[in-house]
């Protein structure tokens, strides 16, 4: 039983990760209907900002984190406007490979600029372990858990408390109507991406911590893997991209505990087609029209 | 993108192999004209390994250097013809082809890794010029279907002998009767550890775990063996995941010892587990300072340190060992023709070198020991030289 709870609780910590990106995918496709495939690649940015933030300026964690969050945000602003913007009255699927090109000039960029090894996070966070009864858990674990459980209250907060949150949830219903009503569809959109890339960026700096090793293809596998937990919780909608993101990293977790760890992708994958098919919408998808 | 490019590596090495197959060798071989015996390298000095290459690039220039200021083998002097393969398989095989034809060298060293090694294959057996690679220790190099490959030879031990010698190390030196696999289910190499291991080890294998390459989170794995009754931790991968797994199992609180082999030979491995954490951890290397398997070692280390400045590695050491072996092949058979070279490499008899004292058995394979070092909070505090 203990095991069952430890490894319940491992599975949370693996979740928040995956729930910080999820919001990402979630957002932007809520808002222009784009699914950023480039989204684990700006997770991968800002994991190689922190370490650069942390070992060149050595900067304490949190200004790092701080930082590269700011810094992602600038770069996701910049993708959009040199390669989604110009796209925006094209087809869907021709934004959707642009974003698939974006992703593989981004991994090697960095490939070609800092070579394929791994490096390793500097460990800017002194390790500690606490026992709560018979459940074991680190001083990192908890940072990633309160960082994550933060984000997404603030993200929740800009989106229905903020008049930049407004505007975002009404472009996401009709662009061409925000508009007429005096709304910046552009700087809406821009501010969408940042948001989301500031997240992602939170999350790569957060796993280069906790695992202490990035590099360039890191985003490839949790890139995939969140935005299943966005269709999961329902595309387009906040809390349901970070009830999936847990529910993946549960699932996960338990798939190797139970001793199938080499199919554990497959199974993440097998219920993005299950869901597809029993539940296109998502587990808290509605017909309302809200998105974001 | 790396599944994309191994396809497309396999598809070059299967048709490559096509035309040779069956065929065997045809060819005369190169002969050893003018006054220089060409060798070629055929080294993986740029790209994803690019470690490797280089480090054996510096033990093979170095050993070509002092042959030349000794006066030479068989009164000519050695001319290192050097070729990048860019650490990809299909390249490789061009050099390989490239070295033979136009350069004509009558041996080559070289690539380092397996896989590039294996698609070289059919362009040398074509050309009947014998290789050695320094540290490929796939088993699967030198025979093929249980056929040995008349032209390919090794400097260093293969995968399922380092096995061999850790199951000997564990019961032997670490007394244990118990002990968890925790293996890489997706690389040949790890899966080639896992079964010579458990094919020797007389104790029981408490439990076995798989992981694929890439994979960073181990809590599950590790929180499922945490309570288990057992002796030490084997670990058969390379340094990024073992990195991982040394990492959270210390910080998790296991402290069993923590075994593995040749591929958690990179500083790496201790840069990403975090040095306070690397204690109790034991790898077979093919070469240390400590346990010097031969009194080849120290004139090495010497010689090496003042023309580059640094310890040598075992990947230095293995590079070096190369020449030496084509040398001693070459005086053995008093020529320098490949075909005569080819059978002084296949009879190879107590050639010391600095990684040890080897013979070449049947299948091409140095028969020789493996130092099996410690780790102590990062640092290399034991070395016991063990025999298989």
């Amino acid at each position: 039983m203990e095991v069952v709870i430890q490894q319940l609780v491992n599975g949370l910590f693996l979740g928040s990760i995956y729930a910080l990106l999820a919001l990402g995918y979630t957002m932007v496709y809520g808002i222009i209907k784009l699914i950023n495939f480039a989204h684990g690649e700006i997770y991968m940015l800002g994991g190689f900002m922190g370490y650069f933030f942390i070992n060149k300026l050595s900067l304490g964690f949190f200004p790092a984190l701080i930082l590269s969050m700011v810094g992602a945000a600038v770069i996701g602003v910049v993708i959009e406007f040199l390669a989604y913007r110009p796209l925006r009255k094209s087809t869907r699927i021709a934004a959707l490979i642009t974003a698939i090109g974006v992703s593989f000039l981004l991994q090697n960029g960095m490939i070609y600029w800092l070579g394929p090894e791994k490096k390793s996070f500097p460990q800017a966070i002194e390790f500690k372990n606490y026992q709560l009864g018979f459940i074991q858990i680190s001083n990192i674990q908890v940072l990633i858990l309160v960082i994550s459980l933060v984000l997404m209250v603030a993200l929740q907060l800009i989106v229905k408390k903020t008049k930049m949150g407004k505007a975002m949830r009404a472009v996401s219903v009709d662009a061409d109507a925000a508009q007429l009503m005096g709304i910046n569809v552009n700087r809406t959109i821009s501010f969408t991406f940042a948001l989301g890339s500031a997240l992602a960026a939170a999350a790569g700096m957060l796993i280069g911590l906790y695992y202490n090793s990035i590099d360039p293809m890191m985003g490839v596998v949790p890139g995939l893997k969140s935005f299943v937990a966005a269709v999961l919780g329902g595309i387009g909608i906040i809390p349901g991209a970070a009830l999936g993101g847990f529910v993946i990293g549960l699932l996960e977790t338990i798939t190797i505990a139970l001793g199938f760890s080499d199919y554990k992708d497959a199974v993440v994958y097998a219920l993005l087609i299950i869901i597809l098919l029993i539940r296109p919408a998502g587990i808290l998808g509605k017909n309302i029209k809200e998105k974001v | 993108m790396k599944k994309f490019s191994f396809l497309f590596a396999s598809l070059f090495l299967l048709a490559a192999c096509g035309p040779t197959a069956g065929g065997g060798a045809s060819g005369g071989g190169n002969k050893a004209e003018g006054d220089t015996i060409k060798i070629g390298m055929n080294m993986e000095l740029s790209g994803d390994v690019s470690a490797y290459g280089n480090a054996e690039k510096e033990g093979i220039t170095l050993a070509v250097e002092e042959i030349n200021e000794a006066g030479g083998v068989l009164g000519k002097k050695l001319e290192l013809i050097e070729k990048d393969n860019k650490s990809e398989n299909g390249e490789a095989t061009s050099v390989a082809a490239n070295l033979t034809a136009k350069d004509k060298v009558v041996a080559v060293v070289g690539p380092a890794t397996s896989g590039a090694t294996k698609a070289t294959i059919p362009n040398m057996t074509k050309a009947a010029v014998p290789v050695i690679t320094p540290s490929g220790t796939d088993d699967s190099i030198t025979v093929v279907n249980d056929k040995v490959q008349e032209y390919i030879f090794r400097a260093c031990f293969q995968d399922t002998f380092q096995g061999v010698i850790l199951a000997n190390f564990a019961q032997d030196n670490l007394k244990a009767k118990n002990v968890v696999i925790i293996g890489d289910n997706s690389s040949d190499y790890a899966i080639g550890l896992t079964k010579s291991f458990k094919d020797t080890f007389k104790g029981k294998i408490a439990k076995e775990e798989t992981f694929t390459a890439g994979d960073k989170d181990f809590q599950a794995i590790l929180t499922k063996i945490k309570d288990l009754d057992y002796d030490a931790i084997y670990i058969p991968g390379y340094y990024a995941e073992a990195g991982l797994i040394i990492k959270q199992a210390r910080e998790m609180g296991i402290d069993k010892p923590i075994l593995g082999a040749d591929g958690f030979g990179d500083e790496k491995l201790v840069e990403i587990a975090g040095a306070k954490n690397v204690s109790d951890v034991y790898y077979t290397g093919h070469f240390s300072e400590k346990a010097p398997a031969t009194d080849k070692v120290k004139p090495f280390v010497e010689a090496f340190k003042k023309k580059y400045d640094k310890q040598p590695s075992a990947f230095n050491a293995l590079g070096y060992d190369s020449v030496y072996m084509l040398k001693q092949a070459m005086e053995d058979r008093d020529s320098a023709d490949s075909k005569e070279i080819t059978e002084g490499l296949a009879s190879l008899k107590d050639f010391v070198g600095v990684t040890g004292k080897m013979t070449m058995d049947k299948d091409h394979n140095p028969e020789k020991s493996a130092v099996v070092l410690g780790l102590t909070e990062g640092k290399e505090t034991s070395a016991d030289a063990v025999n298989p």
